[in-house]
């Protein structure tokens, strides 16, 4: 054996990469032609679907979908999955309701605070049994979805709270129209702007991305991957609390069972805008195209005069074929073939 | 002399019993390149993981500039100029290139990531680094050897006065070494300390001013490069002379068992052919990512061959399954027991038994004493040592764990073994008796493939030598016509 | 696999948990140690506990499927259309146990060729089916079962013991046998304990998966005859939320979501266990919601201790494995 190798001189040995189209923008790029086309299809066929006024109830009634979405898409994001964010919604929005109802004449503000806060808390709960116990994040969601379900009822005594019983400000605000859009609508423009920017330009957003990409390899940098978890979980639950204001103003009433397997959806519109349950891949982008598909889907099937029953089941293949899709992308193979030009 | 720049003493540290360093000393040069030899097993990782923050020490001293400190964290250890490069590829797919340079410290503006300037910075590093790809690019569409130079760049956009490269050429091949090596010089003439962890030797010699060597968890030497050769190293390093590790059997070469004939996989291998008789042991040299564990997998049937064939004892078969390639009599030790040999969680017995349910338990149904009898013939043999075969495989050493993975597949007695590295990261005394029941069993007359990275182990062992290289195969050697030098050129030679 | 008495650690507490709760509700209601008082309350748990067994298997080899309240809807809404085509009942039977299995065979087709993960897969099947069974019923009923139909879940075998009752403990002792006592059980916890080294020693661990998912979907299907049978119609939120009692069973059971530990005893136990907590706390008329708190805190009470008892070694309890 030589003890002394001479080692080459440096040769470029591949041709310079070129920059390349990310796969996140190809997906993206798919998902918004397809969203696209449904929509111009859905127009063709009913004109009345594009109208201005139309097209502003489909972003409200898309609205709560695309604040829990992007709260989802946190979790996600970090290796998890928040199976209670529809209960935390319900718990929260329950929470509000009764504030409300016993002390009518506090301000709209401290209504969306306390909201916001016990939402963050519940969420908190799921974050602090992922991040300290390590406990697989569906289990925990499963149990803790149940139990905060409970919770409503525990509080509410199994009563609905109507309108009648709800201050006048409570429900108006999420209608106030400004620019021919709803404050609800506002809110999640606002929210998907920040997110836009916070996922993509904050040293935070990125961390999420690195955490949920390699947890070992974020540890080596400084970036404790299970406390990502629990930030994540805790942003989804303050989300989820918000949005249960949001929600029992909207729909002026507050009982055990409000948006009850809502999760569903919200987990789908994440699966189908392509954020991967292994972590640390997908982008907001995405997911608000995921949102916008499954919201013209629901906008378009009473008037194509399919029963709203079917809503769930073309979200369940929806869900399916995405999933599908999404594992295909996923495999990739090592090369160590050398070129041609070096065999013998 | 100056003084060291980073010197450690007495580091002890253990994990649940097994003390990984017991007493471990090291000094760090500022312009100086030490190599840190020793075994797998050595403690040259956990080392590694002590400086880089990741691990406290049990006991010790570690020194910065004569001051003694305490590396509290990952964060620590970058603000005081330590940078490791990890043997694992700490890499994030899904981010760029230059993200992934930066992921510690993006530059920032108004509190806002600045991506211009992150992609103009990551360029210039990129091209000091002589590296050729764009930092737009995704780190998971790079080869291995481009994913170290991202975290080398990664751990240049600190202010490195100490660089830890852990292993860095394992998986390199001899051109991507000789630009890492050009990078560590660089770094050293910068006056950067640089710790290089290898168990190869030419790169000793061809990089480094100092060396130190591990046996065991504690230093057993160091010195300056100039003044030792390869066997003094090597006797440090095992403790013992190396020749007298192989007990080969001669053995008479029978039948044809195994025949592969032009086989191919995308990007992985392409026209290999060879054949492995009865008695016969063939070694396959070639560097870490030559293509030889994926060989392996498609004799297993983990995954498919695109074209070729493969013959067993004459008979063209198709194995699109472990499960078929056992049947035709084949078997596979793989090369990493933890993950793909052994079920850690199971006992001896439960493991020994699992390829052999079917002769176990013709109708289904488990008895209990025939599992026992035959775990406790295997241990036996094989010298497992353990409070009895009811013991969990996680509570043995790595030595006797790889016994316990072997003995599973001779109970099955294939005609055929394949052995990916058997004795990597175990100790010499396990070494040796997995060498003595490997020769054994190609005595009484079975074939066995034998992938190794160690060259004295392949020759040692082997009657035939196959050496691959970047999916190739590149010579053939007999045993009594092998030498270092013809082995190794071909394993290396671009 | 070790010794028998550090196998039984765990479902020797929860032997102790279930004793300690009859006594409990034999105190505090007069009723509770009646036969016929007991052998209503087997009604809790048998239905569910005929799919957590099946689940169990399955979630020993490491994967999960939440979809088994959907398939339970789907099957009894296939069983109401056929009925109302005017099949009888051995045809319903089939029909139902036939839906489920094709449902199963969905989920392990997923998961094994599509490769999909198994939660998101069974995520996306769970709304699949159950969307189906709303698409198909809307907001009608089916109900027009043939009388004949109505025995699987109100009949009794002999005395007070149902036939449901009696269908749970045959399959019960026909899983624990097939789990601890065959080479086919030896594989599943081999392949949940190390996916990868078991297929290395030739287990063809698509074909165990596959063959688990459909099995879950068959007995999803048999629960849903029972479930059907004893309420006598369908409607498309029948079984809403089981998925959740159904998997706190199987882990409240000492199986490990992650793979590779658990036994039947253990399953079987909580499932009792879980079945008379329902019923003891409806004797003492606390409604059925509040009882979720109950189940969902019991799901991740017996998932954290385990993980507790890895933090602070004092705590530590053995499951089998």
């Amino acid at each position: 054996m030589p003890e002394r190798i001479d080692y080459l001189p440096m040769q470029p040995t591949m041709p310079p990469s070129r920059r390349r189209f990310s796969a996140t923008a190809q997906r993206d790029t798919a998902l918004a032609l397809v969203t696209l086309s449904l929509f111009i299809g859905v127009t063709i066929a009913f004109p009345q679907f594009a109208q201005p006024t139309n097209l502003a109830e489909v972003l409200d009634d898309s609205a709560l979908l695309i604040l829990l979405a992007l709260g989802q898409m946190l979790v996600i994001l970090s290796r998890g999955i928040d199976l209670s964010i529809a209960a935390n919604l319900a718990l929260s929005g329950m929470i509000a309701a009764l504030f409300n109802r016993s002390f009518p004449d506090v301000g709209i503000v401290a209504v969306m605070g306390i909201a916001t806060v016990s939402g963050a808390a519940l969420g908190a709960i799921n974050g602090l049994l992922v991040w300290k116990l390590k406990l697989p994040p569906i289990v925990v969601t499963l149990g803790t979805m149940s139990v905060y379900r409970g919770c409503i009822y525990l509080l509410s005594h199994g009563t609905w709270i109507n309108d009648n019983e709800l201050s006048r400000g409570f429900l108006s605000f999420v209608q106030v129209k400004f620019l021919g859009l709803t404050s609800l609508s506002w809110i999640a423009i606002v929210a998907s702007a920040f997110a836009l920017a916070a996922m993509r330009h904050t040293n935070s957003g990125r961390n999420f991305y690195a955490a949920g990409d390699n947890p070992s390899a974020a540890a080596n940098v400084g970036i404790d991957a299970g406390r990502m978890q629990f930030i994540a979980y805790t942003l989804c639950g303050a989300i989820a609390g918000l949005c249960g204001y949001l929600w029992v103003a909207r729909f002026a009433v507050a009982y055990t069972d409000i948006a009850l397997g809502f999760e569903l959806q919200v987990i789908a519109a994440c699966l189908i805008g392509g954020i991967a349950v292994a972590g640390g891949s997908g982008s907001v982008i995405g997911v608000l195209l995921g949102c916008l598909f499954i919201g013209v889907i629901r906008n378009a099937i009473p008037l194509v005069g399919i029963s709203p029953f079917w809503q769930m089941l073309i979200n369940g293949i929806v869900i399916v074929v995405a999933a599908l899709l999404g594992a295909r992308g996923r495999e990739r193979g090592r090369v160590i073939l050398e070129p041609d030009r070096a065999a013998p | 002399m100056s003084a060291a720049v980073l010197s450690l003493s007495g580091i002890q540290k253990s994990f649940a019993g097994t003390r990984a360093l017991r007493d471990a000393h090291l000094s760090l040069y500022a312009g100086e390149v030490c190599a840190l030899v020793g075994e797998n097993g050595a403690g040259k990782s956990t080392l590694v993981r002590v400086l880089s923050g990741l691990l406290q020490p049990d006991a010790g001293d570690i020194q910065l500039d004569g001051r003694s400190l305490r590396i509290g964290g990952v964060d620590h250890a970058r603000e005081l100029g330590i940078s490791v490069v990890h043997q694992e590829c700490m890499v994030f797919d899904n981010l760029s290139v230059a993200e992934n340079i930066f992921v510690a410290g993006r530059p920032s503006q108004r509190r806002l990531v600045a991506w211009r300037a992150m992609h103009e910075r990551a360029s210039v590093i990129l091209r000091q680094l002589d590296a050729d790809f764009d930092p737009d690019m995704l780190a998971g569409e790079l080869s291995v050897a481009q994913k170290h130079i991202v975290q080398i760049a990664r751990a240049l956009t600190t202010d490195a006065r100490v660089m830890i490269l852990d292993e860095p050429t394992a998986s390199l091949s001899h051109r991507e070494v000789s630009d890492l090596f050009r990078i560590v010089s660089k770094l050293k003439a910068a006056g950067c300390a640089v710790l290089f962890i290898t168990h190869k030797f030419e790169e000793i010699f061809a990089i480094a001013d100092r060396y130190a060597v591990f046996r065991d968890g504690t230093s057993v030497g160091d010195g300056q490069v100039s003044d030792v050769d390869r066997d003094t190293m090597i006797r440090l390093m095992v403790g013992r002379d190396v020749e007298q590790l192989f007990p080969k059997l001669p053995t008479t070469i029978g039948e044809e068992l195994l025949r592969v004939e032009r086989l191919s996989r995308a990007g992985e291998f392409e026209d290999i052919s060879f054949s492995v008789h009865g008695g016969e042991i063939v070694g396959v040299y070639g560097l870490v990512g030559a293509g030889r564990t994926e060989l392996a997998q498609v004799l297993f049937g983990l995954t498919r061959a695109d074209t070729g064939n493969i013959s067993v004892k004459g008979q063209r078969v198709s194995i699109d399954s472990p499960a078929q390639a056992v049947k035709h009599g084949l078997a596979l030790v793989p090369e990493d027991r933890q993950q793909q040999g052994a079920i850690l969680q199971f006992t001896i017995a439960d493991n020994i038994c699992l390829p052999n349910l079917q002769t176990l338990a013709p109708r289904g149904f488990l008895g209990r004493a025939r599992e026992s009898a035959l775990a406790d013939q295997w241990t036996a043999s094989l010298q497992v040592k353990s409070r009895d075969s009811q013991q969990n495989v996680a509570d043995l050493s790595g030595g006797n764990q790889q016994k316990v993975v072997i003995a599973k597949w001779l109970a099955r007695n294939p005609s055929v073994l394949i052995l990916d590295e058997p004795t990597k990261g175990i100790d010499v005394g396990a070494k040796s008796a997995v060498h003595a029941v490997t020769s054994e069993f190609a005595q009484r007359g079975n074939g066995v493939l034998m992938i190794s990275s160690e060259l004295p182990e392949i020759m040692g062992m082997s009657d035939r030598i196959l050496v691959m290289r970047r999916g190739r195969l590149r010579a053939q050697f007999k045993r009594s016509e092998a030498t270092a030098e013809g082995i190794i050129r071909a394993a290396t030679d671009a | 696999m070790k010794s028998l008495k550090s196998l039984l650690r765990w479902e020797s507490m929860l032997g102790v948990l279930l004793v300690a709760e009859f006594a409990f509700f034999a105190a505090v209601s007069a009723h509770f140690l009646d036969v016929w008082t007991l052998s209503d309350a087997t009604f809790n748990f048998t239905e569910r506990a005929l799919v957590a067994l099946p689940l169990a298997l399955l979630i020993i080899a490491g994967e999960i499927d939440i979809s088994v309240a959907a398939i339970i809807a789907l099957a009894s809404v296939a069983m109401g259309l056929a009925a109302s085509y005017g099949l009888d009942t051995p045809m319903l039977v089939a029909v139902g146990v036939v839906t489920g299995s094709l449902a199963g065979m969905i989920n392990g087709a997923l998961v094994t060729f599509g490769r999909v993960p198994s939660i998101v897969a069974t995520i996306g099947t769970m709304t699949l089916f159950r969307g189906a069974a709303y698409a198909i019923l809307g907001d009608r009923v089916l109900k027009n079962y043939p009388a004949s139909f109505s025995v699987f879940g109100q009949g009794y075998a002999f005395g007070p013991v149902s036939i449901e009752l009696c269908l749970f403990v045959v399959f019960a002792m026909g899983f624990g046998a097939l789990l601890h006592f065959t080479r086919w059980g030896r594989c599943v916890y081999a392949i949940g304990a190390n996916p990868i080294a078991a297929r290395w020693s030739g287990i063809s661990i698509d074909r165990y998966k596959f063959a688990l998912f459909t099995v879950t979907g068959l007995f999803s299907g048999l629960a849903a005859v029972m479930l059907t049978s004893r309420l006598g119609s369908t409607r498309p939120t029948i079984a809403q939320g089981w998925e959740l009692e159904i998997i706190s069973m199987v882990v409240l059971g000492g199986v490990s979501v992650r793979g590779g530990q658990g036994s039947i005893v253990g399953v079987v136990l909580a499932a009792i266990i879980l079945g008379f907590v329902n019923f003891g706390l409806g004797l003492l008329n606390v409604p059925g919601i509040a009882m979720s708190i109950v189940v969902g805190t019991l799901l991740i009470v017996a998932v954290a201790v385990p993980a507790v008892a890895q933090r602070w070694p004092m705590f530590r309890l053995d499951k089998a494995h």
